[in-house]
């Protein structure tokens, strides 16, 4: 029997038939017939946000923390656009979306119609592919390319621009089971030559050290990137993107690197002799000057995006693969392997590591009359035993919790890490939640960022999401200030946080339960309580010290050995 | 070092802008880009120019490769090939002038393909250098307009770019 549909309820049904669970919206003219189709059906449920940016996150969160692809519906013109900043925040961190935008009718197109943007054009270098869909022939297939471009390979968001009255033309519903396209070949297994290479170098190695990325996350390879580890038995760091990829409190992970990474990471960086770069890409925030970026080593770098090797760092043995193939394939060779890692130098070389480790880096003053900020996170992370999930907006609090909250598993922490968009942290958190609706969601956040999607709370109301939402509110752009300290001579322009809300009766104008907590001994039990209130939203006021900084530091253009440290380790 | 860069990719609307889009953004250069369906409607084929280091000459291939709409690409500067490009002029043809210009077009291989009293256009097809010989040889003066197609290559052999 021939199903005859109409484009909208096409749509709706594509998705349903593509497993999705969640759509992320909000209404306008152009998507009418989609919200009309969606109201008629039960499988698929709409979350209805207060901004389009909040449905691009929200969808990104519940990519991030479940590996499925983020689902997001909006209307043209000001909807398309709106939704820009959370594509372009997918893009940069290579989250699989697929994003519907309403566009005018295809005889309007190019009028100037009301409510008219070029979507596939705005959203062109933001996007891993798009489409704008001019036949409702074309319609069911196009999304099944959309699902399939999003999430294989190096995944990123996929924009379909679907104009209205293609949503009401009706026609023969049949979702294909798979697409292939002539163009687009995702290449997934490693080359053997090079695999072969790459393990003789590192069993060469004396002083090895692996760098891992979210790639490790996107490719589900964490476990994997565990048992190679081990077997190597040399230190590994994690970029922003990657912790949780592998175990934070394992002996062998010496922390975060980069920018804002530890001093034992940093200089094992630049002073090991083989380094393996794994799912990572040589961020400009990992790497530093480049010319000073880790002088003494050969380096291996598995990737699954050939465009990813050799952009800023050239290497000496590129792999193009998917991480968790190749490594595999390298566990294999090494375990047959005759020659084993040298158990002498790797002795020595932890024997270094940990000198730099005894500087003990992260250490903050734990006898402050004001409330740390880190001290928070600290205990945030004793509390949830360091099993909850925790996204962040952008600043000072985001590297503070990507210090001191450990992360064991994957897909726990959930950031905005390439384009580092304020007001990521509570719509993602909501997507989070969604995915997970038993699991503890801390949403750490500053109080400039959380302004930036604040009206999102209105949509944790409607939907019961019982976040727990860790404001380090130091009335400062903290992460500004900081720059203005050190580089601008303490001319703090605009970075002071005036006006602000009084967030606890914000918070409870919202239906939400809100709370200040001022004082250091105050800050476990107001945790420990907001945490046990676990169907409600708990806005937590935390009133920190206004002047503390994020360190370890490397300057911008500087190598990984030239790390300033706080002034209490400077001086120790 | 200057490349030239063959390119198949799907006939979509949109594609040349990609293409276009991905050049600007990252601030690679193009001297010059062609763009026509082929044999197959569904394919375009483009011939871009352009130059860089090695290194990024290598980003400008992997980032190429990776659009969605690209299926196949050669950097035809890796080994022999032909590369070709067509010339519009139209020149002032008065008095003497208009004889000689005829033989210097003869002397280039070109055709007149257009002629009035006090003009001609000339079509002239060879590789770019050809193409900038002839406007230096010509009395600047006399050049009314130019309009150049920019450069289309192939490889040499029995080799070929195809699906
Ligand atoms: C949308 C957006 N605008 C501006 C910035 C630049 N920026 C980075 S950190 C920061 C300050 C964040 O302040 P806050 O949220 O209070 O966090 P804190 O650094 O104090 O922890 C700003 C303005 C940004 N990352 N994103």
């Amino acid at each position: 029997m021939v199903l005859e549909l109409t484009g909208a309820e096409i749509l709706v049904r594509a998705l349903k038939d593509e497993g999705v669970e969640y759509v992320f919206g909000y209404p306008g003219g152009a998507v009418l017939h989609i919200y009309d189709a969606l109201y008629r059906q039960e499988d698929v449920k709409h979350i209805l946000v207060r901004h389009e940016q909040g449905a691009t996150h929200a969808a990104d969160g519940y990519a991030r923390s479940t590996g499925r692809p983020g689902v997001v519906l909006v209307t043209s013109g000001p909807g398309a656009t709106n939704a820009v900043t959370g594509i372009a925040t997918a893009y940069m961190d290579s989250i699989p979306l697929v994003i519907i935008t309403g566009q005018v009718h295809t005889w309007a197109i190019g009028s100037d119609a009301f409510q008219e943007v070029d979507a596939v054009g705005i959203t062109r270098p933001c996007v891993k592919h798009n489409f704008l869909v001019k036949d409702v022939k074309d319609l069911a297939t196009t999304i099944k390319k959309a699902f399939y471009i999003a999430t294989t390979g190096r995944p990123g968001p996929v924009v379909v621009d679907v104009p209205k009255d293609v949503t009401a033309q009706v026609t023969e519903y049949a979702y294909p089971k798979k697409v292939t396209l002539r163009s687009y070949k995702p290449v997934v297994e490693g080359h053997p030559g090079q695999i072969k290479k790459a393990v003789e170098l590192i069993l060469s190695a004396k002083r090895p050290m692996i760098y891992s990325g979210g790639g490790v996350i996107l490719g589900e390879a964490s476990r994997t990137l565990t048992e190679f580890t081990r077997l190597l038995g040399c230190p590994i760091t994690n970029t922003l993107m990657g912790l949780g990829s592998y175990p934070a409190t394992d002996k062998q992970f010496v922390g975060m690197l980069g920018m804002h990474g530890t001093y034992e990471a940093n200089m094992a960086m630049h002073e090991c002799d083989v380094l393996l770069a794994i799912g990572a890409r040589f961020d400009d925030r990992v790497v530093g000057k480049v010319e000073l970026f880790s002088p003494g080593s050969k380096k291996i770098h598995i990737d699954i995006d050939p465009s990813s090797i050799s952009k800023s760092v050239r290497v000496d043995v590129p792999i193009v693969g998917s991480v968790g193939n190749v490594l595999e394939e390298m566990i294999k060779l090494i375990k047959a392997a005759k020659k084993q890692p040298d158990k002498a130098a790797l002795a020595a070389w932890w024997k270094q590591i940990n000198q730099w480790r005894a500087k003990d880096c992260l250490r903050y003053d734990h006898k402050s009359k004001l409330i740390k900020p880190q001290a928070v996170l600290e205990k945030l992370y004793q509390l949830t035993k360091g099993d909850a999930f925790v996204t962040s907006d952008v600043g000072q609090h985001q590297m503070w919790a990507a210090q001191f909250y450990k992360f064991d598993k994957p897909r726990r922490w959930i950031n905005s890490g390439g384009l580092g968009t304020m007001g990521f942290g509570l719509p993602a958190a909501m997507g989070v939640q969604l995915a997970h609706p038993k699991a503890t969601v801390a949403c750490v956040t500053g109080e400039a960022s959380i302004m930036m999607c604040i009206q999102e709370l209105s949509t944790c109301k409607q939907y019961g999401l019982p976040l727990k939402i860790i404001n380090l509110n130091n009335r400062y752009m903290g992460m500004v200030r900081q720059w203005q300290e050190f580089f601008y001579k303490g001319r703090y322009s605009h970075s002071y946080m005036d006006a602000l809300p009084d967030f606890v009766q914000l918070a409870e104008s919202f239906g939400h339960v809100g709370m200040k907590i001022e004082k250091p001994g105050d800050v476990e039990p107001a945790l420990k309580e907001a945490l046990k209130l676990k169907d409600r939203l708990v806005f937590m006021d935390f009133i920190t010290d206004q002047t503390e900084n994020v360190y370890p530091m490397i300057e911008a253009g500087k190598g990984h050995h030239e790390m300033h440290l706080s002034p209490e380790r400077e001086l120790a | 070092m200057r490349h030239i860069i063959s390119i198949l990719m799907e006939n979509e609307s949109g594609a040349l802008s990609r293409v276009a889009g991905l050049f600007s953004a990252r601030g690679y250069n193009i001297e010059s880009l062609t763009v026509a369906p082929t044999d197959d409607p569904s394919l375009s084929r483009m011939t871009l120019v352009t130059s860089g280091t090695d290194n990024i000459i290598e980003q400008i291939t992997k980032q190429l490769n990776k659009l969605v709409d690209v299926v196949k690409l050669l950097d035809l500067t890796e080994g022999p090939h032909i590369e070709r490009e067509m010339m519009l002029i139209k020149v002032k043809a008065t008095g003497v002038a208009r004889e000689e210009i005829k033989r210097l077009a003869d002397i280039f291989r070109g055709h007149i393909i257009d002629v009035t009293d006090s003009s001609y256009v000339i079509e002239l097809t060879g590789t770019g250098e050809k193409l900038d010989g002839f406007i230096q040889a010509l009395d600047g003066k006399a050049i009314l307009e130019v309009v150049r197609s920019g450069v289309s290559g192939i490889a040499r052999g029995a080799k070929s770019l195809k699906v």
